[in-house]
């Protein structure tokens, strides 16, 4: 059983795709109600993995291997040589990754209820959506890692572009050549390190590489290293994504329906942190140290770049956009700041970020519901229609610039403690960027909360209903928890952080 | 040769071939006393079922050693075993294709030439895989060349068509003609028409003035060659005779022809010029010293391919230039020769992956521009709504020619990149240039998904799917996923059967 858990977790979306696909195209009610179970399997089944790990089972107990397939035919010289195996594995990082697919998952699907077309296929790709993320953080080699990498990307480019706003499309053909140009390079640095060295399982990888092991063919040279974990640092910066690479993300978040957006800020984003984690640290830990200054660089390029253009905009989604960057950056800082607290903040700020803008666009969502604008200009003095509303708004600005007691506070104060130790005078440089975090939030949601009341929009306003607290105050609930006792994601990242920190020479 | 020698031959060996003459001389002969209201659609089921003989009986043969027969002009080695069943399985399909096919005008009156010729079109490329020698080579190119002349051409009445079938026997008699020039050099060079002999003599020969000769040989041949797979910057041709020709001869040219041409360029290439010295000490093989031309010719295959379709509007032209670009990236593992451990095997996955997709495209462009009159990229729009489980399945083809994960294209191109980069130095240029082009291709084929799924519906006719088509589309779906996500299969069948096609490398 143990050992097809994980498999099951992986493809229980599939249970959903099932049900909706069953049903005829006009049962709205029904199809909806089926779309959100759809999400609950594999939301029980992380819960009761993390209820494992809590009590004391180890997690490699779930790992799972199966043959697959074997390229060429070597097998007179070793017959592991090309093979790709179907192998999950989970360890503390994934754990944590896989809790926040599920739970942002369940809540998105909850938000779809306010798409107004096509449901069915709306949920059928979402649901395969879903399976794709949960793939990527569970996958352990890497030419898996990349099918379900790419199983995330065909699903979000029609869920844009069908369900999307106005610009739609355009947003959702950026997405594509962006994020198909990422994993171009992505899959050309996979297929050069399984072409050399005959495996792809990242446990090995990791192994031949920090250790050096036996190349069977052509060898890899000391500067193909920095190439190739350049390449996995450029491929998973797009993703991310860092300043120079992140035009596609801002239309996305503009143009994408809030529901999927909770997806892609909270989830989608967050696979470029891991990927940098698992395979630019884990594989290449020699390369990635001397790189860790141009990669700080461009944290605080992204954290002030996102920052100061946060502040000069109009519409909230793009003020949310150009945070979410802003928020990467601190990321890409904390990971290059190469010392625990730099990096263990830097994984805290990704779950943190996963779940303050999945609220923050789930309250969009209702904005949008409500007033059909998001623009600033046209929005204003709701705190008096919708009260309950406004408050969540204003806690979740709180928590976005990092107030004490929620979750961005531990991450943004982590990450600086380790960048000052390692980088002072970046890590100086940046913490401007703090401040103008705190101006363009409480800019954005004053106006909306409590600004001047334009004639656009007539006064009385429905505030939440029912359903709508729920999803609200689960993530908040979220980011307060976090917030306040942080160690309950510091124990099962430990693990991870200290085999990290071993790779990269410790400090 | 007496009577005895000739009764000494292992006939069985080609029996494959000997069903699929009579085949087409049943049908003709049939097609001639047949009244001329009887249906000719008949026909189809006739040449399917000859083919589907022919394939079990090329079944029943795959576990015989190398047979080689007729003073080893036709040889049944793992390599023709391989490549036979992958032309009689695209056959197949293909005809299932022309019995759905529903022409405005034209093909009606002549639609019993059509399968007899395809059947013979066929028996070219079947003899082509099986030559031992120039001479067998030739013919089977010949017999298949000119049968495809005529199906260009046979929608008699349609200026297209007729435009096309010109086009198509100028630039193909001119290919063929460099094509036998080359192939005349080489016998001049080596005193023999036999591969086998041939590579003999080639691999010892040291002589500079030679090789100088050898080398423009391989050129005239080469050159000959890519007319046939429309490689750039020979691929003038294809745009044109694709839109001309009626939609299932398109799918026999992009596909059947196409294979036909990778075949040759395998055998003769392989056979001669891998092991052929390159230098005047016999250190550097000719292959090894030349394949920087193939690999240009591979690069600029791909960036015309991928880069001319963005443009196209037509949707027969646009998949042209998509075959063009995936003649290119099979020129890829040509040129890297799979780094030597994956180049058979890769490029019989790639072409059976394409035949799935391709087959599996035009069987939708056929049933839409049938149904519309038009062949316009408009007539996919809405089809999403309009049908769903057709747009589904021609989803699954785009997506598989994208080379996305899960589809059997992903699989073929990770094989093509694998072979790229196992050597010192990789290929990294080339890599890159497939790479680019494959981002490039997203453009036009997502277009495509774009006019599917987003577009409004463009017209409110009712599609009717003919049962071949049905097959067609249900076995290249079922195909390309299942090789996609289980290539195992094909591959462990690959391993099995023709073992690492050891008797066609190593017995010359």
């Amino acid at each position: 059983m143990n050992v097809y858990l994980l498999s099951l977790l992986v493809f229980s979306p599939l249970l959903g795709i099932v049900m909706v696909a069953l049903m005829p195209k006009k049962e709205e009610r029904t199809i909806k109600q089926f779309g959100i179970f759809g999400t609950l399997p594999p939301l029980f089944l992380s819960f009761f993995l993390c209820s494992q790990y809590y009590s004391g089972v180890a997690l490699s107990l779930f790992d799972i291997k199966l043959n697959w397939i074997r390229f060429g035919n070597l097998e007179m010289y070793d017959p592991k040589l090309f093979t790709v195996d179907f192998e999950l594995g989970l360890d503390g990082l994934s754990l944590i990754f896989i809790l926040l697919t599920t739970i942002i998952s369940s809540l998105a699907a909850l938000a779809s209820i306010y798409i107004k077309k096509e449901w069915k296929g709306y949920y059928l790709l979402f649901l395969i959506l879903e399976t794709g993320m949960l793939g990527v953080f569970t996958a352990e080699n890497l030419i898996l890692f990349f099918i379900f990498f790419e199983m995330t990307l065909i699903p979000a480019f029609f869920l844009i572009g069908r369900w999307g706003f106005l610009e739609r499309e355009k947003a959702s053909y950026s997405f594509l050549i962006y994020n198909g140009i990422g994993s171009a390079v992505l899959l050309v640095a996979i297929l050069i390190l399984f072409a050399r060295t005959g495996t792809t399982n990242i446990a090995a990888l990791t192994q031949m590489m920090t250790m050096g092991g036996v190349s069977l063919f052509a060898p890899i040279s000391g500067s193909m290293k920095y190439g190739l974990c350049l390449a996995f640092l450029v491929a998973f910066a797009i993703k991310l994504p860092v300043f120079p690479f992140h035009s596609w993300m801002v239309r996305v978040h503009a143009e994408a329906p809030p529901s999927i957006v909770m997806i892609h800020a909270g989830v989608l984003l967050k696979i470029g942190a891991y990927g940098i984690i698992r395979f630019g640290m884990g594989i290449f830990p020699e390369q990635y140290k001397s790189l860790a200054f141009t990669i700080v660089l461009f944290g605080v390029l992204s954290f002030l770049y996102g920052a100061f253009l946060a502040l000069v905009q109009t519409d909230f989604k793009l003020v949310l956009a150009y945070s979410s960057i802003s928020h990467m950056g601190i990321v890409m800082m904390g990971l290059g700041a190469l010392n625990e607290a730099g990096i263990q903040g830097a994984i805290f700020q990704v779950i943190s970020h996963g779940l303050i803008a999945a609220l923050l666009f789930f309250l969009v969502g209702v904005l949008y519901e409500r007033t059909g604008t998001t623009m600033l200009p046209k929005l204003g003095g709701l705190a008096k229609s919708m009260p309950i509303f406004s408050g969540f708004m204003l806690a979740s600005g709180l928590a976005s610039l990092g107030l004490p007691g929620m979750s961005g506070f531990i991450s943004e104060f982590m990450v600086f403690l380790g960048l000052f130790k390692s980088q002072p005078l970046l890590a100086g440089i940046g913490v401007i960027g703090l401040v103008l975090t705190a101006v363009y939030v409480l800019r954005a949601v004053m106006l909306i909360t409590f600004g001047k009341n334009d004639s656009l929009i007539e006064t009385e306003k429905r505030d939440f209903r029912g359903w709508e607290f729920f999803p609200a105050l689960v993530l908040l609930g979220l980011i307060i928890t976090v917030g306040v006792y942080p160690n309950l994601l510091g124990g099962p990242l430990q693990g991870t952080i200290e085999a990290m920190m071993l790779a990269l020479g410790g400090r | 040769m007496d009577w005895n020698t000739m009764l000494s031959y292992d006939w069985g060996a080609m029996m494959p071939e000997f069903i699929i003459l009579g085949t087409a001389m049943f049908l003709s002969i049939l097609d001639l006393f047949w009244p001329k209201h009887f249906n000719r659609r008949k026909l189809a089921w006739l040449a399917l079922t000859g083919i589907i003989l022919a394939c079990l009986s090329l079944i029943s043969l795959l576990s015989f050693e190398t047979v080689s027969i007729l003073s080893d002009t036709f040889r049944l080695d793992s390599f023709a075993k391989a490549f036979k069943l992958l032309l009689l399985f695209g056959a197949a399909l293909i005809i299932l294709l022309a019995e759905g096919y529903e022409p405005h005008e034209g093909l009606r009156e002549h639609r019993g030439e059509f399968y007899y010729l395809f059947l013979t079109a066929l028996l070219g490329a079947m003899v082509m895989s099986s030559s031992g020698d120039l001479i067998t080579l030739f013919v089977g190119l010949e017999l298949l060349s000119l049968s495809s002349y005529i199906l260009v051409g046979i929608r008699k009445h349609d200026r297209k068509s007729n435009e096309a079938s010109m086009k198509y026997v100028i630039n193909g008699g001119i290919s063929t003609a460099i094509t036998l020039f080359g192939m005349s050099y080489l016998y001049g060079v080596t005193g023999s028409v036999n591969l086998g002999e041939m590579s003999r003599t080639m691999a010892a020969m040291t002589d500079g003035q030679l090789q100088y000769i050898m080398g423009l040989a391989f050129f005239m041949v080469f050159v000959g060659v890519s007319f046939k797979i429309a490689a750039a910057p020979f691929h003038m041709w294809a745009p044109d005779v694709y839109e001309g020709a009626p939609t299932p001869v398109t799918a026999f040219l992009s596909v059947i022809s196409k294979m036909a041409g990778f075949v040759i360029i395998l055998r003769i290439f392989l056979s001669l010029f891998l092991t052929a010295s390159g230098d005047t000490f016999g250190a550097l093989d000719f292959l090894e010293k030349n394949n920087i031309y193939i690999a240009s010719l591979a690069g600029l295959t791909i960036i015309i391919g991928n880069v001319v379709a963005l443009r196209q509007q037509n949707l027969k032209r646009l998949f042209a230039y998509s075959s063009i670009a995936h003649a290119g990236y099979l020129l890829v593992a040509v040129a890297t020769l799979g780094g030597g451990y994956f180049l058979l095997d890769t490029v019989w996955f790639y072409l059976m992956a394409y035949v799935l997709m391709n087959i599996g495209v035009f069987a939708v462009i056929q049933l839409l521009s049938s149904q519309s009159g038009s062949e316009d990229i408009s007539i996919l729009a809405g089809l999403g709504r309009k049908s769903p489980y057709l747009a589904m399945a021609f989803t699954v083809f785009i997506l598989a020619l994208a080379g996305i994960p899960g589809t059997t294209g992903f699989i073929g191109k990770l094989n093509i990149f694998l072979g790229t980069f196992i050597t010192e130095p990789g290929h990294f240029v080339l890599a890159g240039i497939m790479i680019a082009g494959t981002i490039v291709s997203y453009v036009y084929y997502f277009g495509l998904l774009v006019q599917v799924f987003f577009r409004p519906i463009h017209s409110e006719m009712v599609i009717k799917i003919r049962p071949g088509l049905y097959a067609v589309l249900i076995i290249c779906v079922i195909g390309t996923i299942l090789f996609g996500v289980a290539p195992n299969i094909a591959f462990d069948f690959i391993h099995d059967q023709f073992g690492e096609f050891t008797d066609f490398i190593s017995s010359k």
